[in-house]
């Protein structure tokens, strides 16, 4: 169930950019997983170097602390990248799959960057208290029988994700800024015509899309562990994230993320356990139990992405059909 | 003619460099590195065709050439003993079942005239009991046909044909698959196509990492049959040890190279079947109804063509031909490594390697492919060389140096990265433009 609310957050924070990206500059950015990577190997250095030079939070990660230089570094790399890559496919108003070919080559150049920068080796940079609730504790305090443990990082990602996604939909809502980049992603020429400019909207959407993908990123990292190549598996879940809620819609994202992350427990969990408690010992079956063998848990975001395109390709709530 | 030139003067440039490989490093990597050129030039005419000719964007080729692999297997392996009599029964019933379920849901789903609602309800449901049915029927024998000898074998094994035959069955698995997924995802749009079959072609590999009754799963399959004589049986056979002798080869490099010789002649041998066989149908009035559907849809659509069809028809060719590389590289390679496919390195390699060659052109498929492999292997020590060449003034003991010689291995990502977006920026029709016709 925890694991479940993590991972579906760290889903839905990279569905978000995915999305934020596609409805504004209307690409489907395949680069966006190594911009998390990008991000995150950021906020590793940054702790390196916090924790040598002594600067150590005491119960929380001291990730926390770097997160924001390498947020801002994640952001200058996007709006780099747009200027000397994106720009010109966007002035020239190619189509939608050049520009996609064009963001493999960014993931290329990205990924191979991150490698060369810190090498394909795991890296594990959570320090800090590693459980809010232990499983004893949980035990003594409720009088159950199974344990229950949070770990610190699930409880940071949840937080995280609460904070990051209200402050979005506030920006998006409420300012005149979020105001005129959500007129220009429902009609470009309307919204030029009125006065908006554009390349202050793109400025802006890179500026959301940075901050995103580096604190999934390091949400992913911290939470599992960094390792550069986890990060390309993890673009086509958040894909199918984004689609199920429905491409172009910032809620739709959110909740596909869970949906993607619920689903995969429920076809993988061990159902053994609660026939264990329901029914007399005798009756108690053999094997498992499980509707598909652990070893599927990935495969299930795409089993579900290729069931939601081909029942309903606009997502749970109606997007945009690309 | 301007572009017959620059093909000759590409293919000599090519031929020019695998040359100084082979007198600056070995013969031998040199021949394998033109191997793997081969294999490559043919999956990329195959993504050349769908997306070069029909504009159809298939990030699906590591699932193709997988299944291609797979073919390998069943054709060419010798059976497990027993297998078939414990467990084979049940595991065909099994699947036999699952897909009558699936082929009945859809019927109903076209057929009868209920409200959406009770035809989701129903089709669902008999798509679940199909499910639970197949895997009642399976899961005892699964367990059964691992428990042979789980070490050597532990599957069902293939049936002991020679391995030739395996690359057009591997063509048709991949063809089998490609109208499934057609029929599935080609009636979405670009995007969404390519994200679809790039998760589909995933689930394939997760098929085959898992299901180890199959593809023995992650534990691979090793010694698969060759097509070609063994080094031990050659360094024998007297004309081999002359050779040797004449070029002042040692005996083994001997031997492997004509080992390696003879993989490139059969190689060459369906290069040029296929493309022969693809030249032929995209100068025919087949090709220009391709073409004419690419350029425009609407008006191809207007002029009685029929769109859906030629895309399904054009996307099962392409990945048959992705499925034939697939069994090739299988067959040089002499196992069957499920893990060893990934996204990056065929997906989207062979990808750039259409893109850099010119899509829409054969010859340019062909050369991006031998050249961007060629760079894929060789960017390694290039940019080892390269990097010491820059830290040569550092001294040994900086960690800047040792760092960055370390990971010299990585920069061909980052070079593939920038060929690509360089190519789509100064030169979005590639190196080989499409003729005009």
């Amino acid at each position: 169930m925890i694991p479940g609310v993590t991972y579906g957050s760290q889903l839905a924070l990279g569905a978000l950019g995915i999305t934020t990206i596609y409805t504004v500059l209307r690409f489907s950015n395949f680069a966006h997983g190594e911009f998390m990577s990008f991000g995150a190997m950021f906020t590793i250095l940054i702790t390196w170097f916090f924790t040598d030079i002594g600067i150590k939070l005491n119960i929380i990660p001291t990730a926390l602390l770097a997160l924001p230089i390498a947020v801002v570094i994640t952001i200058i790399y996007c709006l780099l990248i747009d200027k000397f890559v994106f720009k010109f496919y966007r002035q020239q108003k190619s189509k939608s799959v050049i520009t996609l070919i064009v963001s493999i080559g960014v993931m290329f150049f990205t990924s191979g960057l991150i490698r060369f920068i810190i090498g394909p080796a795991d890296q594990s940079f959570s320090d800090g208290e590693r459980f809010i609730l232990k499983a004893k504790t949980f035990k003594n305090f409720t009088g159950l029988n199974e344990g229950l443990a949070i770990k610190t990082t699930q409880g940071i990602t949840v937080v995280m994700t609460l904070f990051l996604v209200v402050l979005l939909f506030w920006f998006l809502n409420k300012t005149k800024t979020g105001k005129s980049m959500r007129a220009f992603s429902d009609n470009e020429e309307l919204a030029l015509l009125s006065g908006i400019n554009p390349e202050r909207v793109v400025f802006i959407t890179w500026i959301i899309a940075g901050t995103l993908a580096c604190v999934a990123g390091t949400l992913y990292g911290l939470d599992k562990s960094y390792k550069p190549f986890t990060y390309l598996q993890l673009v086509l879940p958040i894909f199918a994230a984004a689609i199920v809620g429905g491409v172009g819609n910032p809620i739709g994202a959110i909740i596909g993320g869970f949906v993607i992350s619920f689903s995969e427990l429920i076809v993988t969990f061990a159902y053994k356990k609660i026939f264990f408690y329901m029914l007399p010992n005798q009756l108690v079956p053999d094997g498992l139990l499980q509707i598909l063998s652990t070893d599927y848990k990935i495969a299930v975001s795409f089993i579900i992405l290729v069931l939601v395109l081909l029942i309903k390709p606009t997502g749970i709530y109606k997007g945009k059909i690309i | 003619m301007h572009d017959k030139k620059r093909i000759i003067f590409l293919f000599s440039c090519m031929a020019i460099m695998l040359t100084l490989v082979g007198v600056f490093q070995s013969w031998n990597v040199a021949l394998t590195i033109f191997n793997l050129c081969l294999i490559s030039s043919i999956m990329s005419l195959g993504i050349n065709i769908q997306w070069g000719n029909a504009g159809i964007v298939n990030f699906g080729v590591m699932g193709f050439a997988a299944l291609g692999g797979l073919a390998n297997i069943l054709i060419s392996m010798p059976p497990t003993n027993n297998a078939w009599e414990l467990g084979g029964f049940y595991i065909v019933v099994g699947i036999i079942i699952f897909i009558t379920s699936i082929i009945l849901s859809v019927l109903i789903w076209r057929k009868t005239k209920f409200n959406n609602k009770i035809k989701y309800f129903i089709s669902a449901f008999i798509i679940i009991f199909g499910y639970f049915l197949m895997r009642y029927l399976l899961d005892p024998s699964i367990e059964v046909i691992e428990a042979i000898e789980p070490a050597k074998t532990g599957y069902l094994g293939g049936l002991n044909l020679p391995i030739l035959i395996s690359w057009p069955i591997g063509g048709c698995l991949a063809a089998m698959a490609a109208f499934i997924i057609g029929k599935i995802s080609l009636g979405l749009r670009s995007d969404y196509l390519a994200i679809a079959t790039l998760g589909i072609s995933e689930i394939i590999i997760y098929l085959l990492k898992n299901e180890d009754w199959l593809s023995r799963g992650v534990k691979n399959v090793n010694g698969l049959p060759r097509p070609v004589p063994y080094e031990i049986e050659l360094q024998s056979k007297e004309w081999v040890i002359e050779i040797a002798n004449w070029l002042e080869f040692s005996l083994a490099e001997m031997s492997s190279i004509i080992v390696k010789l003879s993989y490139s002649f059969l190689f060459i041998i369906t290069l040029i079947c296929i493309f022969y066989l693809l030249e032929v149908a995209l100068k025919s009035p087949w090709g220009r109804m391709m073409r004419a559907i690419r350029d425009n849809e609407i008006s191809a659509n207007a002029m009685g063509k029929n769109i859906k069809r030629r895309h399904l028809q054009v996307f099962i060719i392409g990945s048959a031909i992705i499925g034939i590389a697939g069994a090739m590289l299988t067959t040089l390679d002499g196992q069957f490594t499920p893990v060893s496919y990934q996204p990056l390195r065929y997906t989207f390699l062979v990808w750039i390697m259409v893109i850099v060659g010119g899509s829409g052109n054969n010859f340019g498929s062909i050369i991006g492919g031998f050249l961007i492999w060629f760079f894929w292997i060789e960017a390694e020590p290039l940019g080892l060389w390269f990097l010491s060449f820059i830290t040569s003034n550092m001294s040994d003991t900086s960690i800047v140096k040792n760092h960055l010689l370390e990971n010299a291995a990585h920069i061909r990502l980052m070079f593939m990265g920038l060929i690509l977006l360089i190519t789509l920026r100064f030169a979005p029709k590639g190196l080989i433009p499409e003729i005009k016709r």
